[in-house]
């Protein structure tokens, strides 16, 4: 190993550098140059130069922030290596959300890989996690303490589902991130085998037709347009979160106030967020996932870049590995997508 | 245990009482005997259980994880019990059912404090998060799901398709797991024989709609002063007391001084009040503030029972020692009463007078004197009337005094609950302080209100408190002062808590004062002044 991967991949204001290939990566401002993991809204911003990215992520972007979002786009493929300056830069799978990657760099004889934002297990709408060895791990701590271990997902399927039963006359109104927590709930719910149309709020659409378009399953979908409360009654409704005590929410009839989320695990942050019905649906990996993703890609040294960090650095010390938090600004509290 | 803990985590996060009442009664029509029993008796705070310490369960998340993930967890979650269910991790997870509730309750009934730790063990392996949790919440005392007794037996007569009354008549005489009742209500087995300490349904009274008394002869009813305190019911039978609220509730730990006074046999109801000792044996009644010092206490201190004496003013007699005067006509059983009165004389109970009056222009006049903050208005009961459950059409009513009004200024707005989630719909109320025209006049809160409005009415402040928003603190939003609202309320009381220094009881809103400009709305001086009319009667 050469020079320790802390000479050339330093923490900025705007995110973590590559001084050797002069890059970002997600960085918070706009930039020369930017490698982005996944489309969410922290982490892919308009106005670089140029980007690196999957296909998907491009996509997204596009949906977003239109044609322009960048530059120019260079897309990159899974697996596939990319030189930039001295770095060799590849894509591999973080099963966040569509499009999502790890980065993996590789610069005089170091690999370091940065996670983005990822989870373990199973999800339709993306290709699982991919752990490769590395020197460097930077790993997010979304959900980094013990308290944080996310049920399996069709268990909080069948606890909707049950609610739907029980509460036949009201609609049930679940609070969803538009990217990524949407498709995927739309998807567990059809292995369920729930078939009827699920609603959309209008602010839910553009994303939901572009994983439709990718070739994701999900089943009938519209928004609410023209429907009234009866014909509502029953019903599986999503909407942002925002939007869940909104007055758009006025149209449905009674609805039960679904939120799905990582947070949902603990009741003050349920009741905060007023849901009737709180679903542990999360897209960032629990506790033992982040344990297992160090033990997988096994590297001697963890930096964390946000999150519940304090946890995580304690178990790795404990563990024997050299750990540090990078503390990135702007990544803290990303409440809705998690 | 599962099934139960499932129960509990779905009512815990649901505010609308129908939802609840639907969630409870589905759960005893899908679980068998004794589970649902013990679950009831859990709902309803009837069990007995030895109570785990904080620091047993400490102890348990410290086996289970070092100090530092514990604390950091702990820290973050902010609830002990909460944190040990989120965190523990099964050891060895045999190949055993989880425990039922029966189990659960039947074995801590009888576990001595060392046993207690290695039967949650035992059981924590075998539970998921929310069964953990459940749990935990039992063994660590009380289960705050927003589910009062009431509530849980309302949901039981509906399972039955039984009055919540009948229910209520026989709960006192039963023990969990309530086998005989779930027979009964499920048209197995005869009604529960009832018991003499329970409570018996009070009668109520409907509001009195003043166009309605041309048609009632008023030498068909009875006038009483209807006292502005709780309704209360005192049972006492074979050395055992109770005292009821109107709900049913026991209250009898509260009111020690009163439960000392109980030494006849029998059922009273009455008003229950705070008196001080005034001449001739009489007293005096204090304003409904100070017997809000004495409800909803766990402890009592004797400085309490010196400074706000409980008393009960009784309006009739249900049981006198073993007989049931309930189907007695109202004279009979108010002879009984006074009869009662002059044999069993004794301090801490007097009798509510009946007032005479020969025509409803008299009575009127008589109601529209009353000024006294203690008398709330007038009750009407029919003179031929039994005594009976519930609220039951031209028997009994009640005609309130005149509410009080102030025209005060809308100043803070509050998202509801429930269906009202989406609309601000708690408001805070203020009065000028200061006279207009000076440069540090400024509006004081003087009370929240959240009804009275119409649905249409609740439509249009939302939309003016959305287009008047001048700061936000979270879910509230200030307005700047345009919106004057004629406030009703009962009566006024200084207070200390309060800025304004006056606190009105149970203000609702009467008319939305459109027309009317912010600072013509009235001043606090206003209120200060209805303090010393009713002080002054």
């Amino acid at each position: 190993m050469g020079l320790h991967p802390e000479t050339w991949l330093k923490v900025t204001e705007i995110g973590l550098y590559c001084e050797p290939g002069n890059f970002y990566i997600d960085p918070s401002g706009p930039v020369d140059r930017a490698v982005i993991t996944h489309g969410h809204s922290d982490h892919a911003r308009a106005g670089h130069r140029t980007v690196l990215s999957t296909a998907e992520t491009a996509a997204i972007m596009a949906v977003r922030y239109g044609n322009d979002f960048a530059g120019t786009t260079q897309i990159s493929t899974y697996g596939v290596p990319v030189q930039i300056a001295e770095v060799r830069v590849t894509l591999l799978p973080a099963g966040h959300i569509l499009g999502s990657a790890q980065v993996l760099l590789e610069y005089d004889g170091s690999r370091v890989v940065i996670s983005g934002d990822y989870k373990r297990r199973p999800d339709r709408t993306c290709i699982a996690f991919d752990p490769v060895p590395c020197d460097v791990f930077i790993t997010e701590a979304t959900f980094g303490l013990p308290v944080f271990r996310h049920p399996p997902d069709h268990l909080e399927i069948s606890r909707l589902l049950q609610s739907r039963e029980l509460f036949p006359d009201r609609c049930h109104l679940i609070g969803v991130y538009a990217l990524g927590k949407c498709q995927r709930v739309m998807t567990l719910l059809r292995s369920a085998g729930y078939d009827r149309p699920i609603y959309l709020h209008g602010a839910l659409l553009a994303l939901t037709k572009l994983y439709a378009a990718r070739g994701i399953e999900l089943g009938p979908f519209s928004v609410l347009a023209g429907l009234t409360a009866e014909q509502l009654k029953g019903e599986i409704v999503l909407c942002p979160p925002s939007a869940l005590a909104d007055r758009w929410s006025r149209r449905l009839p009674e609805p039960v106030s679904a939120a799905a989320s990582g947070w949902m695990r603990v009741r003050a942050r349920a009741r905060q967020k007023g849901a009737e019905l709180p679903l542990v649906i999360s897209d960032h990996a629990d506790w033992d996932e982040l344990l297992q993703t160090v033990e997988d890609v096994n590297a001697p040294e963890v930096w964390i870049t946000h999150g519940r960090e304090d946890g995580l650095l304690h178990a790795l010390a404990k563990s024997g590995r050299r750990a540090r938090a990078l503390s990135l600004i702007g990544r803290e509290e990303e409440e809705e997508d998690s | 245990m599962q099934h139960f803990a499932n129960l509990l985590d779905a009512l815990s996060f649901q505010p609308a009482r129908n939802a609840k009442l639907r969630l409870i009664e589905t759960y005893l029509r899908t679980t068998p005997d004794p589970d649902r029993g013990y679950a009831l008796a859990a709902l309803t705070g009837s069990l007995n259980l030895p109570n785990a310490k904080p620091a047993i369960l400490r102890k348990l998340g410290t086996d289970q994880l070092d100090e530092t993930l514990f604390a950091l967890s702990y820290d973050y979650v902010g609830d002990l019990a909460e944190t040990l269910a989120l965190i523990w991790q099964p050891t060895n997870r045999r190949n055993q059912p989880s425990p039922s509730l029966r189990e659960v309750i039947e074995k801590l009934e009888t576990a001595t404090s060392a046993e207690v730790p290695l039967l949650l063990t035992d059981w924590l392996d075998l539970l998921d998060a929310t069964g953990r949790w459940a749990l935990l919440k039992l063994i660590t005392g009380s289960l705050r799901v927003g589910v009062s007794a009431r509530l849980a037996k309302t949901a039981v007569a509906n399972f039955g398709a039984v009055a919540l009354e009948d229910v209520e008549e026989i709960w006192h005489g039963l023990q969990p797991p309530y086998r005989e009742l779930f027979s009964w209500l499920s048209g197995f087995g005869e009604k529960p024989d009832r018991l003499n300490l329970s409570f018996r349904p009070l009668m109520l009274a409907h509001p009195l709609d003043e166009e309605e008394l041309a048609q009632l002869k008023p030498e068909e009813f009875r006038a009483e002063w209807k006292w502005d305190g709780i309704r209360v019911q005192a049972v006492a039978f074979a050395g055992e007391r109770r005292l009821y609220s109107r709900a049913g509730e026991d209250i009898s730990r509260a009111f020690p001084d009163i439960i000392e006074a109980m030494t006849y046999e029998g059922v009273l109801d009455g008003e229950l009040l705070v008196a001080r000792p005034a001449e001739n044996s009489d007293v005096q009644i204090a304003p409904f503030n100070e017997l809000q010092q004495r409800l909803n206490r766990k402890t009592i201190t004797s400085r309490m029972l010196a400074d706000w004496r409980a008393h009960v003013r009784l309006y009739d007699i249900l049981i006198d020692g073993e007989v049931d005067l309930r189907p007695l006509p109202f004279d009979m059983r108010r002879q009984h009463l006074e009869d009662w009165y002059r044999r069993e004389r004794r301090p801490r109970f007097d009798l509510s007078p009946v007032l005479p009056f020969a025509s409803w222009e008299e009575l009127a006049a008589l109601r529209a004197g009353a000024r006294a903050a203690s008398i709330e208005g007038l009750m009407l009961k029919r003179a031929d009337s039994p005594y009976l459950g519930g609220r039951i059409k031209g028997r009994w009513f009640k005609w309130k005094r005149d509410p009080l009004t102030v025209d005060a200024v809308l100043m803070y707005a509050q998202r509801g609950h429930g269906k009202r989630s989406s609309f601000y719909s708690d408001f805070t109320f203020g009065c000028w302080q200061g006279s207009e025209g000076e440069a540090d006049r400024q509006l004081v809160p003087v009370g929240k209100a959240y009804s009275g409005y119409t649905d249409e009415e609740l439509l249009q402040l939302d939309r003016w408190v959305r287009n008047h928003t001048i700061n936000r603190f979270g879910p509230v939003r200030e307005v700047s002062p345009g919106l004057v609202v004629e406030l009703a309320f009962d009566a006024v009381q200084r207070s200390s808590r309060h800025k304004s220094g006056v606190a009105l009881r149970f203000p609702r809103i009467r008319r939305l004062r459109w027309d009317k400009p912010a600072q013509e709305a009235d001043s606090l001086d206003t209120l200060v002044q209805l303090i010393s009319t009713s002080k002054a009667s």
